[in-house]
C-alpha cells in the first residue's frame, strides 16, 4: 500500500473509530437469550413477513419459477391475517417475468441483483448497462455489490465513485448496496465500508451484508457492527440509511433475534419493511410455520406449507 | 474524532444542523409480554440451622423473615441463631477437622467436592429461581452466572484437592484446621461456594454465615452438602444479622476468618481480631474507576460501562462505578449511554427478559436514594430513563450522573446501586492520578485500542483486578481481591487456595 493509499485508511478509521470482535459478540450474545412470547412473538413473526425480499437466484431460475415466487409474495398463506411480503428478488433477466406477474400497481416490489453480482468482476459500464437494463424491464430496487478489490487495496474514492454512478443510473429505484461481509472479514472493515457506502447515498437506500453465495453471510454479529454504524451516520447527518441482512437467516428465531437487534439498537423508526429486510428465501416458510402454532398452538405437518423453497 | 462525516463532494443531502436534531425513538411498538421463568424453587416454608449434617432448631427458638425484595412478600422463616448455636456449630467443625475430613486424603476430598459441583448443575434452575427470589437479581443473571460460576469454582477447586503437593514448589501444605466465614447479599450462592470450595478442598472445616436478608441458597447447598455425603460437621451454616457474624468472627476456635463485605464492617472485624493469630483474609468494598480513551472501540466501550455498573443493579464491589472518560469522546460516549440505558428493562426478576432486578432491601434502596439526592445536591447532572417500575417492591432506576467532581460523594463513596458518575479527563496520567485517588482498590477497566498503553496502565493502577476492553469478568483460575481498603488476601486461582493453607 503506498503512503497516500495507506493515509486515506488510517483517515477513515480514525474517523469511525474500531470495533471490539469480542465485545460485540458478547452484546449480539444477549438478543439471543430475550425470550419472545405470545402478543410480542406474533407481532415479530408479522413484521418479519413483512420485511421478507423473497429471492431466487440461480442458474436454473425460469419464468415460470419466478412467477410462482411472485404469487407466493402476494399470498404467503391462505390465512389472510398474513401480510405479503416486500419484495421479490430476481436476476436482472427474471425482473421481465416478474414484472408482468405482478402487474404495475403491485404492492410487492421488484428487487433485482445487477452489478456482475455476486463477484461484481465485470467492467462499469457492463456493470451500469445491467443497472439500466433491471430498471427499465421495471425493477423497483437494485441490490448493487461493491468493488471489494477496490476497497481492500485501500481505493476508497474510486468504490466510492461506482456507487454513485449506479445511484444516478437507478434513478427512481432504491438502492441497495452490497458489502459482501465474508470477503471484508474484520468487524473494522465492515463499519468502514458501511460509512463510505452510506456517505453516498440517499434516505431510504439500503446496506446490506452478503450476496449469499459465500460461505458466511449475515450474523448477528455483522448485522449489529452495520446497526450501528447507521446510526452514528444518522444521529450525525439525520439522513435514515436502511438495512438488510442477506443469507444463512432461514429461521423464524433467527429473525427474532434480529429484529431485537433492531428495536435495542435503532428503535421502533427502523421496524417497518422501508428501514429493513431480510433477504432470504426458506425464512418465509418457517415464518408461515410459527404464526401457525402461535394460533393452533400445535406445529402443523409440513405438507400444510408450500415447503420447498424450490417450489413455490 | 470531532466528527464522523467525511468531506465528500458526493454526498446528496447536507447534514441536518440546528433545529430538530435527529434523534432513536425507543418507544413501544414492539412491547415484549411478560417471559416468567416458571421452574420451582423448592422452597421450605421454615429454615433450621446446618450444624453436624443436621437441620437442627436454634437455641433461641426464634426465626426472622426472608422477604421477596421484587414482592416485599415473606419467603420463609429463618432460624435466628445464637452464640451458643455457632459455639456448637465450631464444635461440630473441629470434630470433623479432627477425625474425618481434615483426615481424609485430597483424592478422597475431590470426590465430595465434584459431586457438590454436579448436584448443583443438576439443580441448576432451582437454584437460579431460589437465588432471584430471594436476592432480586435478574433471572438471566442468576441462571447464566452466579449458579454456572457457583459450580464452576466447586470443579476447579475439586481439580486441585490431589493436587496440592504441587500448589507451593518446593513446599507441602497442610490444611489451617476449621474457618470462620461471613458473606454478603450480593451474590448468595457465589460467594457461598467463593468461601467453600478453596477451605474444603485444602481441608479445612467451615462455619459460615450467610447474609440475612440472602440464606435460602446457602441452606439449599446444605440439602446438596447432604446428598453429597459429606462427613458431618466438615460444613455448618448459622443464618442471623450482625451479632452473628460476630459469634462467627469473634470465636476462638477458627485458625481463620474470612470476610466478604462493607469496608466498614471488615474495619470492625479487624479491630476485634487484633491480638489475636488468626488468619484473615477480607473483601470489602470498592469504587473502581472504568477508563475510556478516545480510541477505544466506543460501543463496545458503552456495554462494558452499562455492564461494569449496572449488572445485578450494581450490587457488586467491583462495579465500574466510576466513568473516567476522555474529553474527546466525552459527549459521545454519555450520549451513547443515554440511548442504551433506554432499552434496559428493569422490572420483575424473574422475568427472562429483565436487565435490571430490585434493590436487595429497603435498606439499600433508602441509602441509594438518599446518596443519589446528595449527588443532585451537590450540582452533578442526573439522568435517568423514563423506564415504568414496578408499584411494589424495592426499585431504583438506572442512573447516571455527569459533571462529577472528585470532591463528590457520589464520586468517592461506595453507593452499592445502579448509579454511575462520570468524570473526565484529558491525559492518561490524570486518568491513573484520578483513578488511585479513592480509599479503594479492587478493580479498574480501561478501554483502548492500543495495546501498550493496557499494559501501562495496568501496571499504575492500584486496583487487585485490571480488566481491559472488558468488565466484570471472573473465572475460578483467577485470584480476585483488593488493594487498600478493599481488602487483602485473594479468592480463586492458587492464589485464592494458598489462602487456606500453611507451609509446613
Amino acid at each position: 500500500m503506498n503512503g497516500a493509499k495507506s493515509a486515506s485508511f488510517r483517515r477513515l478509521f480514525d474517523q469511525i473509530g474500531p470495533v471490539d470482535t469480542v465485545g460485540i459478540e458478547e452484546r449480539v450474545a444477549k438478543y439471543t437469550t430475550r425470550s419472545i412470547k405470545k402478543a410480542a412473538k406474533l407481532w415479530g413473526l408479522k413484521a418479519a413477513v413483512t420485511m421478507v425480499d423473497l429471492t431466487t437466484l440461480e442458474g436454473k431460475d425460469t419464468p415460470g419459477k419466478v412467477a410462482s415466487l411472485c404469487r407466493k409474495a402476494m399470498h404467503p398463506s391462505d390465512d389472510p391475517a398474513v401480510p405479503r411480503v416486500a419484495a421479490v428478488c430476481v436476476y436482472p433477466a427474471m425482473v421481465r417475468a416478474a414484472r408482468k406477474e405482478l402487474g404495475t400497481e403491485s404492492k410487492v416490489r421488484i428487487a433485482s441483483v445487477a452489478t456482475a453480482f455476486p463477484s461484481g468482476q465485470a467492467p462499469l459500464s457492463t456493470r451500469l448497462a445491467e443497472v439500466r437494463a433491471a430498471v427499465n424491464d421495471g425493477a423497483d430496487e437494485i441490490d448493487m455489490v461493491i468493488n471489494r478489490g477496490a476497497f481492500l487495496s485501500g481505493e476508497f474514492s474510486e468504490v466510492q465513485d461506482e456507487i454513485v454512478a449506479v445511484r444516478e443510473t437507478c434513478g427512481a429505484a432504491t438502492l441497495k448496496v452490497i458489502l459482501e461481509v465474508s470477503e471484508l472479514e474484520t468487524y473494522d472493515k465492515i463499519r468502514a465500508a458501511s460509512f463510505l457506502a452510506m456517505e453516498v447515498l440517499r434516505p431510504g437506500d439500503f446496506i446490506k451484508t452478503s450476496t449469499g453465495k459465500t460461505n458466511l453471510n449475515a450474523t448477528l454479529g455483522n448485522n449489529q457492527v452495520m446497526l450501528e454504524a447507521i446510526r452514528d451516520f444518522y444521529l450525525a447527518t439525520g439522513i435514515p440509511i436502511a438495512m438488510k441482512p442477506a443469507g444463512g437467516i432461514r429461521t423464524a428465531k433467527q429473525a427474532l433475534q434480529f429484529l431485537i437487534a433492531v428495536k435495542e439498537t435503532l428503535g421502533d423508526a427502523w421496524l417497518n419493511n422501508r428501514r429493513y429486510r431480510f433477504g432470504a428465501s426458506s425464512l418465509l416458510n418457517d415464518l408461515l410455520r410459527q404464526i401457525e402454532k402461535e394460533r393452533t398452538g400445535a406445529y402443523q405437518a409440513p405438507y400444510y406449507f408450500s415447503e420447498a423453497a424450490e417450489s413455490y | 474524532m470531532s466528527t464522523l462525516i467525511l468531506k465528500n463532494p458526493h454526498r446528496l443531502v447536507r447534514p441536518t444542523r440546528g433545529r430538530g436534531a435527529p434523534d432513536l425513538i425507543f418507544g413501544d411498538l414492539w412491547q415484549f409480554d411478560p417471559a416468567p421463568e416458571t421452574a420451582d424453587p423448592k422452597l421450605k416454608a421454615r429454615y433450621e440451622l446446618f450444624i453436624n449434617g443436621r437441620f437442627v432448631a436454634p437455641k433461641s427458638g426464634k426465626y426472622f423473615p426472608s422477604i421477596n425484595p421484587a414482592t416485599e412478600q415473606n419467603l420463609a422463616e429463618i432460624a435466628l441463631a445464637t452464640a451458643a448455636d455457632v459455639d456448637l456449630a465450631y464444635q461440630a467443625a473441629q470434630k470433623a477437622f479432627d477425625t474425618t475430613w481434615g483426615r481424609m486424603p485430597g483424592r478422597e476430598r475431590a470426590k465430595y467436592l465434584f459431586r457438590i459441583a454436579r448436584l448443583l448443575q443438576d439443580r441448576a434452575r432451582e437454584f437460579a429461581v431460589a437465588e432471584t427470589m430471594d436476592g432480586g437479581k435478574p433471572i438471566k443473571e442468576s441462571r447464566d452466572f452466579d449458579v454456572p460460576m457457583a459450580a464452576a469454582h466447586f470443579f476447579y477447586h475439586a481439580g486441585w484437592a490431589d493436587k496440592l503437593d504441587y500448589v507451593a514448589p518446593g513446599r507441602r501444605v497442610a490444611p489451617l484446621g476449621v474457618v470462620g466465614q461471613v458473606i454478603p447479599w450480593n451474590f448468595p450462592l457465589l460467594m457461598c461456594a467463593w468461601k467453600l470450595a478453596p477451605a474444603l478442598a485444602m481441608g479445612n472445616c467451615v462455619v459460615l454465615k450467610p447474609a440475612e436478608t440472602t440464606s435460602i441458597t446457602a441452606l439449599k447447598l446444605a440439602e446438596i452438602i447432604q446428598d453429597a455425603d459429606l462427613p458431618p460437621g466438615a460444613v455448618n451454616f448459622v443464618t442471623g444479622a450482625g451479632e452473628v457474624g460476630a459469634a462467627v468472627m469473634g470465636h476462638p476456635t477458627p485458625a481463620k476468618v474470612a470476610f466478604t463485605g462493607s469496608t466498614e464492617v471488615g474495619k470492625i472485624i479487624m479491630r476485634s481480631l487484633a491480638g489475636t493469630d488468626k488468619k484473615m483474609t477480607m473483601e470489602l468494598g470498592g469504587k473502581a474507576a472504568n477508563i475510556v480513551f478516545d480510541d477505544a472501540p466506543i460501543d463496545q466501550a458503552v456495554e462494558g460501562i452499562i455492564n461494569g455498573i449496572f449488572f445485578n443493579q450494581g450490587h457488586v464491589c467491583c462495579a465500574g462505578s466510576r466513568l473516567l472518560v476522555h474529553e474527546p469522546v466525552a459527549e459521545r460516549v454519555i450520549a451513547k449511554l443515554k440511548h442504551r440505558m433506554q432499552v434496559l428493562r428493569v422490572g420483575d426478576p424473574l422475568d427472562k427478559n429483565t436487565d435490571v432486578g430490585a434493590i436487595n432491601s429497603k435498606e439499600q434502596l433508602s441509602r441509594i436514594t438518599s446518596l443519589v439526592k446528595s449527588g443532585v445536591r451537590e450540582g452533578a447532572e442526573i439522568f435517568q430513563p423514563a423506564c415504568p417500575l414496578p408499584a411494589k417492591g424495592y426499585f431504583f432506576r438506572p442512573t447516571i450522573f455527569s459533571n462529577v467532581s472528585m470532591s463528590h460523594r457520589i464520586a468517592r463513596e461506595e453507593i452499592f446501586g445502579p448509579v454511575l458518575s462520570i468524570l473526565t479527563f484529558r491525559t492518561p496520567e490524570e486518568a491513573v492520578e484520578k483513578a488511585n485517588n479513592t480509599a479503594y482498590g479492587l478493580s479498574a477497566g480501561v478501554w483502548t485500542d492500543k495495546g501498550s498503553r493496557i499494559l501501562k496502565m495496568s501496571t499504575e493502577l492500584k486496583a487487585g483486578v485490571v480488566w481491559a476492553n472488558t468488565f466484570n469478568k471472573f473465572d475460578p483460575a483467577s485470584p480476585f481481591g483488593g488493594y487498600k481498603e478493599s481488602g487483602f488476601g485473594r479468592e480463586g486461582g492458587r492464589q485464592g487456595l494458598m489462602d487456606y493453607c500453611k507451609l509446613v
